[in-house]
């Protein structure tokens, strides 16, 4: 079905706001609407699914993680018994045995329990879906539904419907249960222990209740051999990962905190099991199994917080066109993977639809959404024989295009392997906890020996010598240690997540602790980075109710602008009905009763287009003159007052941007920021902040758009606004959320925050050891005094970290 | 002291089943969305048909 389009008569409007222009980015070319023929239409006609703003990522990193697109596209396919949960295997349909298939689906928006109710009630009133349950924590969807009939694109529109925009995740159901495996294991660990330190701790507290008075030595060598009993196997099984990161750490000649963890617990095990077998007091199961309990809830906290970056990543994935339909030279169309394009091939693309390679535009006209690219949600309008890249969206009508870079080669792949690259150069970072454990593990050993030598140098035998010196290594043994930066990080995650900010990693915090420079990339981020109707419209409500009733049609973001501003007046915006119709490139179009009326560019609607600045749509109605409505970009609400109050705090700030000069001055000058660039693309990004480093300052990027993402891996800490592209998720260490600026300020506050804490942590747990070691040298410690110490430390840092949590934090100088 | 020949086991036994619990609601998934969990208990639908 082809759709009609003018041709505009030379002086057509172009759809590009003047405070936004082509960044550094090449630029798509300027357009005039050309024909285009719809080859495929989809039955919904309003819109598409997909939208614009959903982000995309994916691209192959050279750095190995295994993030790779499923040779086939389709979702994998598996028959299964019936389980407990839908996360974990199909259920047979009953009376029948057709085969279902699970289809996971990443949901941006999701962020309560009515949220969860919508999608899931959305996705099972689909015909042909058995099951769908929500998962709030990793913002997705599983949905089990029959394997023909219902296809992901069903699944997608019916929540892009509701207003929640989804993707799927290629491969999905495999990346989750592998990316979740680490943590469960860690977990069922931590649960053994647990069991075991209590039900030994039951053992041992009653032969310390008992010792030295009513209990008969026979009982409490059965309570000694019951606690072995328990013991020997749970050291064995809990104590996995700390031997194994241990002899891989031997192997490599290094020393880390899980060297003396292992020591410590191996000896302490042998020799209690030693006593019990002499039928001695000096049994030490209990200390050992509570260690281990200890040590294996600091490392779940620090593995957790990790994890749920990953599953973030994997999100990304899914959000990028997987798959392509390629025009074969008989004219039929085939569905392929997306990487297995070839340059040359011509690839159609529907509307709402990623590009899935780099390609010259051959056929068809209209918009293309590059904010990937540009990091602007403004359409560009293309032509044929105008570039198009990769991961952009179509926003308008078909288009067919010839390949020219695919897959690897793409400008996407390529500006992930600028990321790849500065991301190997932060991975050098060390963090705090494991710079303490190249201080403590010598001390550690050292101490332990020296105790031994003492002992024997004193003249006692070598089993009281032993005895003492696994006392010292026990009671340095870094329970405090290793929960006093997990605690604490996970307390600041917390508080963070509270206020919109979700931390990537736990490193990110400790290093957005050191920053005293901050770099802002102005679309986006100092502004909100949507049109805006500007203020002082001479314009009737009664023109606006009508504008916005036809422009609902359309997904245009100036369309959409004013839906939005209408909305905002308080009018009631009526749907048009289907006879509404768009001319790609140029603007909607409605034959009412009364006559055509249009919402579009100064061509489309008859309008004398004023030479001016700011980006314009026009109205007829269907009786009366054209009526202009002007956007414009606003700067945060709390952008001004943030930039004060950093600079205040005593940061050097910087603004960097891809967009115009003049734009550029104008923001700078609102905010009060002295130092700008104007016109920068990633390279010079980049290139400005190896200058900053080389002063020796760390600098704090906070940008969005696939233009910010290398900047963003290759500062010291990053920031990213949550309505960025993805990408810039992913490199970012923490993503925020909202409207406002302030949580920029939080973030600042609570990581330094924490980076004190985290050093009071240390000096809690240096404390203790300074009171207990001497006692242990001395061969004071007895098994009871060993758990106090050790329970108490624990609690004792934790707690401090709880603190954080409610604190009140001021940035200050 | 033939108390405590029954009383031991029993607390052990007991242990393990809570050990048990663990690892099966581990096993059935039901640490894998706590946030989703917490909001579904104050949701007031009728359980879906099996």
């Amino acid at each position: 079905m082809a759709e009609a389009l003018t041709q505009a008569a030379g002086g057509r409007k172009n759809f590009t706001s003047p405070l936004r222009g082509e960044g550094g980015a090449p630029s798509l070319g300027s357009a005039i609407a050309g024909s285009s023929t719809n080859a495929t239409a989809r039955p919904s006609d309003r819109g598409a699914p997909g939208g614009g703003d959903v982000a995309a990522s994916a691209y192959d990193t050279p750095t190995g993680s295994a993030i790779g697109l499923s040779p086939q596209a389709e979702p994998a396919a598996h028959d299964g018994v019936g389980g407990l949960s839908p996360w974990r295997s199909n259920l047979h349909l009953p009376g029948g045995g057709e085969r279902t298939v699970t289809t996971m689906l990443a949901v941006e928006g999701m962020h309560c329990g009515g949220c969860m109710r919508k999608v899931e009630q959305a996705l099972s009133a689909v015909p042909g879906v058995v099951s769908a349950r929500a998962n709030l924590s990793a913002r997705r969807v599983a949905t089990v539904h029959q394997a023909t009939g219902v296809d992901s694109l069903d699944l997608v529109e019916a929540l892009d419907r509701i207003g929640f925009k989804a993707a799927e995740l290629v491969g999905g159901g495999d990346s989750e249960a592998s990316a979740r495996a680490p943590d469960q294991a860690l977990l069922r660990r931590v649960g053994v222990a647990g069991f075991a330190a209590a039900n030994i701790m039951l053992l041992s507290v009653s032969v310390w209740s008992g010792a030295g008075g009513d209990m008969s030595p026979s009982v409490q060598a059965i309570f000694h051999w019951l606690s072995a009993l328990i013991a020997l196997p749970v050291v064995g099984y809990a104590g996995q990962p700390f031997f194994a990161s241990a002899v891989q750490a031997l192997r490599a000649g290094r020393l880390n905190m899980d060297v003396p963890i292992s020591l410590g617990v191996t000896l302490a095990t042998a020799m209690s099991l030693y006593q019990t077998m002499r039928g001695s007091e000096q049994v030490y199961f209990d200390a050992a199994v509570t260690l281990l309990f200890f040590l294996l809830v600091g490392r779940f906290l620090d593995q957790r917080m990790r994890t749920r970056a990953a599953g973030a990543a994997a999100n990304l994935l899914g959000l990028r066109g997987a798959a392509a339909t390629v025009l074969q030279p008989d004219g039929s169309t085939a569905r392929l993977a997306a990487r297995l394009l070839v340059p040359g091939m011509r690839v159609l693309t529907a509307p709402g639809e990623r590009f899935a390679a780099d390609g010259r535009l051959l056929q068809g006209g209209g918009e293309v959404d590059a904010s990937l690219i540009t990091g602007e949600t403004v359409p560009v309008a293309v032509a044929p024989g105008a570039l198009i890249y990769a991961g952009t969206v179509n926003l308008t009508g078909t288009l067919v295009t010839q390949a020219t870079a695919t897959d690897q080669h793409t400008l996407l792949a390529e500006i992930g392997r600028l990321m790849a690259t500065a991301e190997q150069a932060r991975g050098r970072y060390v963090r705090l906890a494991d710079q303490a454990a190249r201080f403590y593990a010598p001390a550690v050993h050292v101490l332990g020996l020296v105790t031994f030598a003492g002992w024997l140098a004193i003249g006692h035998g070598w089993e009281s010598a032993l005895t003492a010196a696994i006392a010292v290594l026990i009671i340095t043994c870094p329970c405090a240690l290793a929960l006093a930066v997990p605690a604490v990080q996970v307390a600041a995650a917390s508080r963070l997540f509270g206020n919109g900010v979700l931390v990537k990693a736990p490193d990110g915090l400790e290093r957005l602790a050191d920053v005293d420079t901050i770099v802002l990339d102005k679309t986006g981020t100092l502004t909100l980075g949507e049109p805006f109707l500007a203020t002082g419209q001479p314009v009737s409500d009664d023109v606006l109710a009508r504008a916005a009733c036809l422009a609902t049609a359309s997904r245009h973001p100036y369309a959409r602008a004013v839906v939005r501003a209408a909305e905002a007046a308080g009018l009631a915006v009526r749907q048009p009905g289907p006879d509404v119709r768009e001319a790609p490139g140029s603007g909607l179009e409605r034959i009412g009763a009364d006559g055509p009326e249009r919402l579009g560019s100064a061509a489309w609607c008859e309008a004398a287009a004023t030479p001016g600045t700011t980006a314009t749509v026009w109205y007829r109605p269907a009786r009366g003159d054209p009526v202009a409505f002007n956007f414009a970009d606003r700067l945060r609400p709390d952008a001004i007052a943030v930039v004060s109050r950093l600079r205040q705090a005593g940061f050097h700030i910087e603004l960097l941007s891809g967009d115009r000069t003049p734009v550029v001055e104008a923001a700078a000058s609102d905010t009060g920021i002295d130092r700008w660039i104007a016109g920068a693309g990633p390279a010079a990004k980049i290139a400005r902040l190896a200058a900053l480093e080389a002063e020796g300052r760390k600098v704090l990027m906070v940008g969005d758009g696939l233009n910010d993402a290398p900047a963003l891996a290759a500062a010291h800490a990053s920031l990213s606004p949550s309505s960025a592209a993805d990408i810039s998720q992913t490199a970012a260490d923490a993503v925020f959320q909202g409207e406002r600026l302030a949580p920029l300020l939080e973030t600042l506050a609570v990581a330094r925050a924490a980076r004190r804490m985290a050093l009071q942590n240390f000096a809690i747990a240096i404390g203790y050891n300074a009171v207990f070691v001497p006692l242990a040298m001395a061969g004071l410690v007895t098994p009871l005094i060993a758990a106090i110490a050790m329970s108490a430390s624990s609690i004792g840092v934790t707690a401090n970290a709880v603190r954080l949590k409610t604190m009140r934090l001021e940035l200050v100088r | 002291m033939t108390a405590l020949a029954w009383l031991i086991p029993c607390a052990l036994l007991l242990g393990l089943l809570g050990l048990a619990a663990f690892l099966w609601s581990l096993n059935s998934g039901q640490f894998e969305d706590l946030e989703g969990a917490a909001w579904r208990a104050l949701q007031d639908e009728d359980a879906p048909k099996r």
